[in-house]
């Protein structure tokens, strides 16, 4: 056996690799087009197009430029950063069903939205999307943090888990608690909850774009060592990677990732959850372009389900965590069922 | 020495399992450790591959000491590979191999024309060329097995330790890898460190045995010297005879016990 057979290999695959990336940029630039044009009040691409290049004016310019544009950024950001947040996830814990919220950062945006609103007086969205960042980054810290207690060199998946759940399990009690005590905090926690990108405005955007592309830069260097370490910590450590560092930044990217859109957007962590099942068949285990394509997967799924939400029920709206959930759950359930979930 | 532990205390927490140990092993030798379960021989083989950080002592590698070195460069000079290690499903051999190239690599250069000569001369090596592309679940354990080895060898280091390389396998595969270790040792001079159960076959394919008992090192050198009567019951209180192995001649255990 010569070593010709086996050199063709990294070309051919880097090849295949690339093409199916473009496929999946197209497909988030059709998610963007469909929700920039299609709504209560559908535009023409013609006019679309006007608005984007030379407004002058017009309801349509004006209905795309500040209702439809920031909502299709905003769902592209979010998708982008629960697709990678829970391929994160899932390679760090080596646990197909581990998704992003799994550290306690849902619920630690939700107790300090709330918290915000009674004990603070907050009342703007901004503000709510403020705390809800800083809850989510404080409750992901502090499970790192028990993550670690007892252990030898950094939290392990096992602890982290547990310390999430613990925490979540007590956030979310509080939470309950100062809801049903306050009926401005039950109103926007219930909305928060369902999970939309509708309304956000482009202020939000901005608010939480340093967060996301941030995260999306610590989730791209942690690739190679996410690499090694899904053949096992000693394995890692015997080709030199520094576990405790290759962990502390996997989890900075998910709670950066993950803090950043649930605060914006609610709870849909569901994406985070289903996009890298999606992918895997497509990218194998490396995660250097699992990663990237569970992005694109996410901002194109997330787009595409809030169109729909947009169409389902005129003239009103479903928000886009609902449409997510009752379309991916029978989905995720097909998943499951036709294709063994693989150990990681 | 290229590696050598010099008193070094080693264990889990508060649970001391090895103390006050010194050890050397010489450049270009197979060097195996065996001794019952629970003895160090694992703990002290993973304190010698910094994936354990002695509680005491120091191990030093190449003269310098092994925790003071960066573990990447540690990495290229030294491969490890633990006990029953287990990859993603769906991993080819390639993919597997090509992973050992991690510690040559940066996050702006991925894959070099290096990388891609030593992942073929890995694979060639173990004979695994025409299964690069196999998903490795997909393989016999042997086959398995050489392909892990296939990436420690990846890693171009010059000396590797390998925690029971042939846990899992019939005997026919054992041999099999334990013919590659030897082919390894004999193709470029390695320096190997083994943890093995297998008296007989580590009789066979190893320069110096290391038996230790209690986290102590009972007897160190030839296979002939250390593989005795004496030392079968001092360290596995078992009795048994020692004869020739037939065909190489080396030590081979016959455990009395009960027979028919």
């Amino acid at each position: 056996m010569t070593s010709t057979a086996v050199t063709p290999r990294p070309h051919g695959v880097q090849h295949r690799r690339l093409t199916v990336l473009l496929v999946l940029l197209g497909a988030v630039v059709i998610g963007v087009v469909l929700s920039i044009t299609i709504g209560a009040k559908s535009v023409p691409p013609a006019d679309a197009w006007h608005a984007l290049t030379a407004p002058t004016g017009t309801e349509n310019d004006i209905v795309i430029r500040s209702l439809r544009v920031p909502r299709t950024v905003l769902g592209v950001l979010a998708g982008l950063a629960l697709g990678v947040a829970g391929a994160l996830m899932q390679g760090h814990t080596r646990n197909p069903l581990a998704d992003p919220g799994l550290l306690g950062v849902t619920q630690g945006a939700a107790f300090a939205m709330v918290a915000s609103i009674i004990l603070l007086g907050a009342s703007s969205l901004l503000a709510y999307i403020w705390f809800g960042l800083a809850g989510a980054l404080i409750a992901s810290v502090g499970v790192f943090a028990l993550g670690m207690v007892g252990g030898r060199g950094g939290p392990t998946p096992v602890t982290l888990a547990l310390a999430g759940t613990a925490v979540s399990a007590f956030l979310y009690a509080l939470t309950s608690a100062i809801v049903l005590l306050d009926e401005q905090a039950m109103d926007v926690f219930r909305f928060w909850q369902a999970g939309s990108i509708a309304a956000r405005g482009s202020e939000v955007v901005w608010q939480v774009l340093p967060f996301i592309l941030a995260g999306l830069v610590l989730a791209m260097v942690n690739a190679p060592g996410l690499n090694a370490l899904a053949l096992g910590e000693d394995v890692a450590r015997g080709l030199g990677q520094n576990i405790a560092l290759t962990r502390t930044v996997g989890v900075a990217a998910v709670t950066l990732l993950t803090g950043a859109s649930v605060a914006a957007c609610g709870s849909l962590a569901f994406v985070g959850l289903i996009v890298p099942h999606l992918v895997r068949p497509l990218s194998g285990t490396d995660h250097r372009w699992l990663l990237p394509y569970s992005g694109l997967v996410g901002a194109a799924l997330l787009l595409l389900a809030d169109v729909i939400g947009r169409v389902v029920a005129p003239p009103g709206e479903l928000e886009v965590g609902v449409v997510l959930a009752l379309l991916g759950a029978p989905f995720f359930v097909v998943l499951v069922r036709r294709r063994k979930p693989v150990r990681l | 020495m290229r590696l050598q532990a010099v008193d070094v205390k080693l264990g889990y927490g508060d649970r001391t399992i090895v103390d006050g140990l010194d050890l050397g092993i010489e450049a270009g030798t197979v060097t195996t450790i065996i001794g019952p379960n629970g003895c160090g021989k694992s703990t002290l083989l993973r304190a010698l591959g910094r994936l354990l950080r002695p509680q005491g002592g120091e191990v030093l590698l190449d003269g310098k000491r092994i925790d003071r070195t960066p573990t990447r460069e540690v990495a290229k000079i030294l491969g490890v590979l633990p006990q029953a290690p287990t990859a993603p499903e769906g991993l080819t051999v390639a993919d597997l191999v090509a992973r050992g190239r991690h510690p040559h690599q940066t996050w702006y250069r991925q894959w070099s024309s290096d990388d891609e000569s030593a992942v073929d001369e890995a694979l060639t090596m173990t004979g695994l060329a025409d299964l690069a592309e196999r998903p490795l679940d997909e393989l016999s354990g042997g086959q398995r097995q050489r392909a892990w080895i296939s990436m420690a060898l990846a890693q171009g280091t010059d000396l590797l330790l390998l925690d029971e390389p042939t846990t899992f396998l019939d005997l026919a595969h054992q041999v099999e890898v334990l013919e590659l270790v030897r082919h390894l040792h004999g193709a470029a001079g390695r320096t190997i460190v083994m943890v093995l159960h297998d008296l007989n076959l580590a009789a066979r394919y190893t320069d110096r045995l290391v038996a230790m008992r209690g986290g102590r090192v009972v007897a160190a050198g030839d296979p002939h010297e250390v593989l005795t009567e004496d030392l079968l019951r001092e360290v596995f209180e078992l009795d048994a005879k020692i004869i020739a192995d037939p065909v190489a001649g080396t030590p081979l255990v016959i455990p009395i016990g009960t027979h028919r």
